[in-house]
């Protein structure tokens, strides 16, 4: 009974993480611009990783294996942040700035998108479309 | 199910490899090459070889992406094109690609029981193993003992390798006369979240080094892997903090010194077997137990060459960010009546990223 819980709850939690990994990689080649993109990566990707590592503890039992796993787990959530992080601080040190524009000048962009979107304006913050395609 | 990791995993192999070649961008290339380490890992891992696995996920995944990195930061993010060189390369590299690949028909099928690799040597070291040298890792026992002249060659050609570069780029980082100047880009890269995160992690990854370092009789580990984990977390420190803070735990003389160290190590403890009258590198001379004897030789000579490994890793990182300090500071006093800030801003980002790759 327990076994037969405890395989199928780590199949669906591998099943997830795998479907957050791939919504990550399709936010990866679709997102329009850098840090939108690096969004998409990092946070699916921390999430994704701590489905299929608790999937694969579920399914390990008490043994060592479940302690490793558990180390790889808190090293990730540590790094896999910190990583997004510094990329995404990094790209504002450089070129690829984030730049305040001011709300006179976005404004008629702003009316323009409410009227397409259906939704209020968001922030008056306006991404620099320089490209980072390497990333 | 085998199958399709295999192919999937070749296959992709096979794209990084292409668009390594094809790429302009260095940079991408770069991160490339560490994917391609990490493939190959993969691979080595569906296929067994559990040790190989971890001394490429070590080396090919984690450091050789961060010492190319680093060297592009010097020598600059693109290649510049040169069509006939390009021409002589891709004859090259399709002869000598045609030249392996017909090789291939010769050779033996892939598990197939009467390859010379199967019939020389590898059943005495299979089954004799155990009895002559004690210890459950057949693969350490091979490197470290059976084959331990061609780890002691090995150790030789990574400290002459750290010598090279020594020498080629030890002049200028060695004067002392420039005042150190703390550019703003390497003020506002030192990080909180960064600094703090680094903190927390650097002593695990040193122990885990350590882990590895004594694991490796027993596990998948040894000197070469702990070395270069402990290298990684050394270099984090002395990215996320600064060259002068790293050089403050280990000074640039001590690493060189220690470089040495563990080449003379390896080397004495088959000096000593001589000496007691076996062969070079028997380490059934250094016990009155031929098997005790084994061990401690084996300990002895994976430490040699954990420090010897970490040591070249960590004098190479230091020298290497020596050289691009002095350069950022040429450039900071170069712009600095035109433009006061963020000039130099791709060093950081480099920078940034070979923070990410050592994570």
């Amino acid at each position: 009974m327990i076994d037969s819980i405890l395989h199928y709850t780590s199949g669906l939690l591998l099943l997830l993480g795998c479907f957050f990994m791939l919504t990550g990689a399709v936010g990866l080649l679709r997102f329009p611009n850098f840090y939108a993109r690096m969004h998409a990566a990092g946070i699916t990707d921390t999430l994704a990783t701590l489905l299929v590592i608790s999937g694969l503890m579920l399914t390990a039992g008490w043994s060592l294996a479940l302690f490793k796993l558990a180390l790889i787990m808190l090293f990730i959530f540590f790094t896999s942040p910190t990583a997004s992080h510094a990329l995404a601080r990094s790209a504002q040190l450089s070129t690829l700035k984030l730049t305040y524009v001011p709300a006179e000048r976005t404004q008629e962009k702003d009316q323009q998108a409410q009227s397409r979107m259906g939704s209020k304006p968001g922030s008056d913050i306006e991404v620099e479309t320089t490209d980072g395609s390497s990333v | 199910m085998e199958l399709l990791l295999d192919i999937a995993l070749l296959a992709l192999l096979l794209v990084t490899a292409i668009s390594i070649a094809w790429i302009k961008d260095l940079f991408a290339a770069a991160m490339l090459a560490g994917i391609y380490g990490l493939l190959s890992a993969g691979f080595f891992m569906t296929m067994g070889a559990v040790d190989v696995a971890f001394t490429e996920a070590a080396v090919g995944a984690g450091i050789s992406p961060l010492l190319i990195l680093l060297t592009l930061a010097l020598c600059g993010r693109y290649q510049r094109p040169d069509r006939n060189r390009a021409r002589l390369a891709t004859a090259l590299v399709i002869t000598v690609g045609a030249l392996l690949i017909s090789a291939t028909t010769d050779m033996p099928f892939f598990g197939d029981a009467n390859a010379p690799a199967h019939v020389h040597v590898a059943p005495h070291y299979i089954h004799q193993s155990m009895s002559e040298i004690g210890i459950p890792n057949i693969v350490t026992s091979v490197l470290a003992s059976y084959r331990g002249f061609d780890t002691f060659g090995e150790v030789v050609v990574i400290f002459t390798a750290g010598l090279g570069v020594l020498s080629l780029l030890m002049e200028t980082s060695a004067q002392p006369g420039r005042a150190i100047v703390h550019t703003q880009v390497e003020q506002q890269s030192r990080d909180i979240v960064l600094r703090v995160v680094a903190k927390v992690l650097i002593a695990p990854i040193m122990l885990y080094a350590l882990y590895v370092q004594f694991h490796g009789e027993y596990g998948p580990g040894g000197g070469f892997q702990a070395g270069v984990i402990f290298a990684v977390g050394f270099i984090l420190y002395s990215m996320v903090f600064g060259l002068d803070a790293a050089r403050r735990v280990a000074s640039h003389g001590l690493v060189q010194v220690l470089s040495a160290t563990g080449v003379l190590i390896f080397g004495c403890t088959g000096l000593l077997s001589f000496a007691s009258g076996k062969n070079f590198l028997d380490y059934s001379a250094l016990a009155g137990n031929s098997v005790t004897g084994q061990h401690i030789g084996i300990i002895v000579i994976e430490l040699g060459v954990g420090i010897t490994v970490a040591s070249v890793m960590i004098m190479i990182a230091y020298l290497f960010t020596g050289q691009l300090r002095n350069r950022e500071a040429e450039l900071a006093t170069d712009r600095h009546q035109e433009i006061p800030a963020g000039a130099p801003a791709r060093s950081t980002s480099t920078m940034h990223s070979l923070e990410q790759g050592a994570g």
